[in-house]
């Protein structure tokens, strides 16, 4: 099932980079994502996971091999990107940083705040729009940059480690929270990710990167219930997935 | 108060006490040097003196204040549109910024005052000219600032702009511009103090021919006729301008970047 996957949103075929220096930062990728999908990318730092992810985000071209989307389209679909940092404009509040991907259409103000209340209220924001990033926690900002990620509607959330500066509760707080985002939204999501406890929690599906250069070594389903919270984390299920993966992800490093 | 025990955090009280207690010795000391060694008014006048001096030419020196100090705002207003223009132009292109930064920084090295000369042959209204002068020792400061600050907007941002298809004006507007607005604060803060200095240089240069002249020339004179005292009345007077313009401005910073600004901030509370 996970191999061909009925009608693929964006399929990497034969992606490598090459960086002007010399080095080598993706092999050979090649990999596919269903509409709808939550797939996970878990690798040690530096194996060229965030090079993929901007390439397929369209930040980087690729030396090697090109981005197809929905069968044969080269024009990237509408992306929503969120960075290892939460990014945000320190100079404007909450609201405006949400609302700056559409002022950059050029939506106006009025249309947009349909858009960026119910934005900021699925991410627990609503009583924090005019707060300036300055004011927020790491977490909260964090939400900020997720809310602006998704007030787009994109057809693809592509998600570079986000969580990796935070600290532990807060980060399972953000990912029960991103998990009944992606039930409720049924959006397409990558995220990248060197936790194997995050990527099981999260995806249902992971690729396992190699180090540089980059390449996938495997390819797993998560079989995991639908509903994730907190309980889960306890769960003997979720401890297998997560001791399957780990194997794996020592395997691919190895 | 315990200012003298915590020497990290000095309290307010003795942030403003400390310095006026130093300067009111200095001046007790002053006076009584030239009191007691009887020092003539044309060496040394006492601080009483330049006191009484400046009270009775207190008008003449406040219109010929008012004169420099139109010289020195018109200098900072052009500085900031031109050095402003000039830094948002180096950051469209890296080949402007390349043929054209070489030159600003001649002409920030060169002396003003062998420039000066020249500019007031060339440029026939003598306002016009000391504006030129001016400017010329005051602009630099904010193009070089504003450049800096134009260049350091956050690189995920900038590619968080190109994501979402933003134009060049768009990230200009949105993003550099914002961006680099503290350092361009800081340039203004310097060119302020910069374009007071350039207008007395060029003032001094110029002379103290014509009707409408500034404090400089009220030196120029006050020293021809050794009127000493008046000559530390105009320089009071100028200190206290220049003061006042690094205050309005620092004012002026704080509250543009209240919000969200660390350097604001650490005022703030």
């Amino acid at each position: 099932m996970a191999a061909l996957p009925a009608s693929p949103l964006v399929a990497a075929a034969a992606l490598g980079k090459t960086f002007r220096n010399g080095t080598v930062a993706l092999g050979r990728v090649d990999f596919a994502v269903s509409a709808g999908e939550f797939l996970g990318v878990l690798g040690p730092s530096g194996c060229g996971k965030s090079t993929l992810l901007r390439i397929v985000a369209g930040l980087t071209p690729p030396s090697a091999g090109r981005v197809l989307w929905r069968g044969g389209d080269e024009r990237p679909g509408r992306i929503g990107f969120v960075f290892q940092e939460p990014t945000l404009m320190p100079w404007a509040d909450a609201w405006e940083n949400v609302y700056l991907p559409l002022k950059l259409a050029g939506i106006s103000r009025h249309n947009a705040a349909l858009r960026i209340e119910p934005a900021l209220a699925s991410l627990g924001l609503a009583q924090f729009a005019t707060a300036y990033p300055r004011e927020l926690s790491g977490g909260m900002r964090m939400r900020v940059s997720i809310a602006r990620a998704l007030v787009t509607e994109p057809e693809l959330l592509l998600l570079d480690e986000p969580f990796a500066a935070l600290d532990e509760i807060t980060r399972f707080r953000l990912n029960e929270d991103l998990r009944a985002l992606w039930r409720r939204h049924r959006c397409t999501i990558v995220f990248v990710t060197h936790s194997v406890f995050e990527s099981v929690f999260l995806t249902n599906r992971i690729l396992v990167m190699t180090p540089r250069p980059g390449t996938i070594a495997a390819d797993l389903p998560v079989n995991l219930p639908e509903i994730r919270d907190a309980a889960l984390r306890l769960s003997p299920e979720y401890a297998a997935s997560c001791r399957a993966v780990s194997l794996r992800l020592a395997e691919a490093v190895a | 108060m315990s200012a003298g025990a915590d020497i990290r955090a000095p309290s307010r009280l003795a942030r403003l006490v400390a310095p006026a207690l130093v300067g009111i010795l200095f001046l007790i000391l002053w006076e009584a040097v030239v009191r007691l060694w009887t020092i003539p008014p044309y060496i040394l006048p006492g601080p009483l003196l330049v006191l009484e001096t400046l009270a009775a030419d207190g008008p003449g020196l406040f219109m010929a204040l008012l004169v420099t100090l139109r010289i020195t705002l018109a200098a900072l207003a052009v500085s900031i549109l031109l050095g402003g223009a000039l830094a948002i132009l180096f950051a469209q292109s890296r080949l402007l910024e390349l043929s054209l930064f070489p030159y600003a920084v001649i002409l920030q090295v060169t002396p003003i005052v062998a420039v000066a000369p020249l500019i007031i042959i060339w440029v026939n209204d003598t306002f016009l000219a000391l504006l030129v002068c001016a400017t010329l020792v005051a602009f630099f400061p904010i193009v070089a600032n504003t450049t800096l600050g134009l260049k350091s907007a956050d690189r995920n941002l900038v590619e968080l702009f190109r994501l979402y298809g933003a134009s060049r004006w768009q990230a200009l507007r949105y993003l550099l511009l914002p961006s680099a607005l503290p350092n361009f604060l800081v340039g203004v803060r310097i060119s302020g103090g910069l374009a007071l200095i350039g207008a007395v240089v060029a003032e001094f240069v110029a002379g103290t021919g014509g009707t409408e002249t500034g404090l400089a020339s009220r030196i120029l004179e006050a020293g021809y006729r050794l009127e000493i005292a008046r000559m530390f009345a105009a320089l009071l007077l100028l200190s206290l301008t220049g003061i006042a313009i690094f205050a309005a401005l620092s004012w002026l910073t704080r509250r543009l970047l209240a919000h969200w600004h660390e350097s604001a901030l650490a005022e703030e509370d």
